[in-house]
């Protein structure tokens, strides 16, 4: 077992903060090894045969337990690309922590995290993703793919975020939706210098009844560069809705486009897109309770940042 | 005191004040009058957001014409906006913070929001955004300014959006604030009684100065001869 120094104590700490879960089952991996693994009897995880990874397995009915399994890249030169699989049974409520975190000095740290969910009938998935870096100089690149396959009254909420640090990322998430199935996917992206970021989402509303809300919330500072791109394809009586608000400061850039198809008279499919500077009446408002300028747009961005699911 | 002195306002093709000299003092004061006379611009003016083509702007002697926003905020002159401004991601607690430093736990914030007859636990952790109503987003304005206090307090058409079960709580709120320079934009009768001052603004860019007693009489004056004009035109 490899034990954590104080940067790599502080990523995981930041990208996994506990929550109020009594019993949790935990996977740690650090710069391509598994450093930590708890499992209980509720959650299996067990290495992959073929490949880098891990399965999970969450026994039906489990209810109000947690799962993190954070990674942690703390050399450069590393690319570490990592599956991993939940098989979640019927009947369940979990939490799941996942993330990533690279603090690789001048060089490059690549790390591509494979993830996908089977989420059994009726039950419950709380997903929450964060993805940070630390340090000065270097390139460090996160490429997560997040798939999930949601069967008959399942419920999947996801709380993505990119704060900052990350150099350039390229974000996937894909999910297929059957019957009264309800997804709801909260995505926070902050970039900043010259890092890009794209974000793809395809969401197919197959079975009848089902619902997607996505909302994508995103600031782009300075000469950073922002592509989003959604799809949502609605095949049966359906609910789809995609909120894309972006601010931009700076010579940044940010560009939205956002495909909807219906293939079902009963299908409803909403797209929002807005981008723009910080308002400035929002601006004024906070000035004129005592904020100076700087201090008002870094309220006005750590507020609009703050994910709310 | 706040003391205005030869106080322009033109843009390109209109003067909308025109050399405005006025001294607020304690008590509640109430600007009002037709539409377009310039008061939300005179409110803007007297916060730092609009900049006036000419003229002084003194509080207790000090010239604050040409201080910032957030300077005159700190200096104790406050505004309540007459379209609240509504944010992404800002709860009503994280603006009861920012307005009052002194705020820190949701109990401090509560005090507020029950001020303007909003049950607290209902609305502290909501973000002020547009899923809530206008008179939900008004009162929340309101409430923030009184957490943040100050000086001069003005309050720029308080009654629009707030229902009339309302009405008498957030009159007496004004006379709690008597102590202060307080100065309201309002239409509102109701409002009016409870001043010290009016200040009537007309068409013209002049601002009379009066009382509720007088300013009643003749409003009432001018409906007798606009009925009596009517009835002749009618014969």
């Amino acid at each position: 077992m490899q034990t954590l120094n104080k940067i790599e104590k502080e990523l995981l700490e930041q990208i996994s903060s506990l929550h109020n879960i009594e019993e949790c089952s935990v996977n740690i991996r650090k710069n391509g090894q598994c450093v930590v693994r708890k499992t209980n009897a509720d959650i299996e995880i067990e290495s992959k045969k073929d490949k880098e990874g891990i399965n999970i397995f969450v026994k039906d009915g489990t209810k109000n337990k947690g799962c993190h399994i954070p990674v942690i890249l703390s050399v450069s030169g590393l690319t570490d690309t990592v599956y991993n699989d939940f098989y979640i049974g019927n009947d369940v409520d979990i939490t799941i922590v996942a993330g990533c975190g690279i603090s690789c000095g001048g060089g490059k740290s690549e790390h591509n995290g494979i993830h996908r969910f089977f989420i059994g009938e009726n039950s419950k998935v709380k997903y929450i993703e964060k993805h940070l870096g630390l340090g000065n100089g270097g390139e460090r690149v996160i490429n997560p793919v997040t798939k999930v396959f949601m069967k008959k009254n399942s419920e999947c909420n996801m709380i993505t975020t990119q704060i900052s640090g990350i150099t350039d990322s390229k974000r996937t998430t894909f999910a297929r939706l059957g019957e009264n199935a309800v997804l709801n996917i909260n995505e926070t992206l902050f970039t900043t210098d010259n890092q890009t970021c794209e974000t793809h989402f395809k969401v197919v509303l197959e079975g009848k009844n089902s619902k997607a809300h996505i909302v994508s919330r995103s600031v782009a500072k300075d000469n950073s560069k922002q592509n989003f791109f959604s799809s949502v394809i609605g095949k049966n009586a359906c609910f789809g809705h995609i909120e894309c608000d972006g601010i931009l400061t700076g010579h940044a850039r940010i560009a939205s486009t956002p495909k909807i198809d219906a293939g079902c008279e009963d299908a409803l499919l909403v797209h929002e897109a807005m981008i723009g500077k910080i308002s400035n009446d929002q601006i004024l408002k906070l000035m004129s309770l005592g904020l100076n300028k700087e201090e008002a747009e870094q309220e006005i961005i750590n507020g609009f940042l703050s994910s709310k699911i | 005191m706040l003391t205005i002195k030869n106080l322009c306002y033109k843009t390109q093709d209109k003067e909308i004040l025109k050399d405005v000299n006025l001294v607020f003092e304690n008590g509640i004061n109430v600007i009002t009058g037709q539409n377009g006379t310039g008061k939300t611009t005179l409110a803007k003016i007297l916060m730092g957001i609009v900049t006036a083509t000419s003229g002084q702007i003194l509080l207790d002697e000090k010239d604050i014409t040409k201080l910032s926003i957030d300077k005159r905020a700190k200096l104790g002159v406050s505004l309540s906006f007459q379209q609240p401004t509504t944010f992404k991601g800002i709860t009503v607690f994280d603006m009861m913070k920012l307005a009052n430093k002194d705020i820190k736990t949701i109990k401090d914030a509560c005090t507020y929001l029950s001020m303007v007859g909003l049950c607290a636990r209902d609305y502290i952790n909501r973000e002020i955004d547009k899923n809530l109503s206008g008179g939900e987003l008004k009162r929340i304005e309101i409430a923030t300014i009184l957490a943040k206090g100050g000086k001069v307090i003005i309050f720029d058409e308080p009654e629009a959006g707030i229902d009339m079960w309302a009405f008498d709580d957030l009159t007496n709120l004004f006379l709690t604030l008597k102590d202060k320079i307080v100065i309201i934009i309002s239409h509102q009768k109701r409002i009016m009684e409870i001043s010290n001052k009016i200040y009537l603004f007309n068409k013209d860019g002049e601002i009379v100065v009066t009382d509720k007693t007088k300013l009643f009489k003749e409003v009432e004056e001018s409906k007798c001869s606009t009925l009596r004009s009517q009835n002749a035109n009618t014969k």
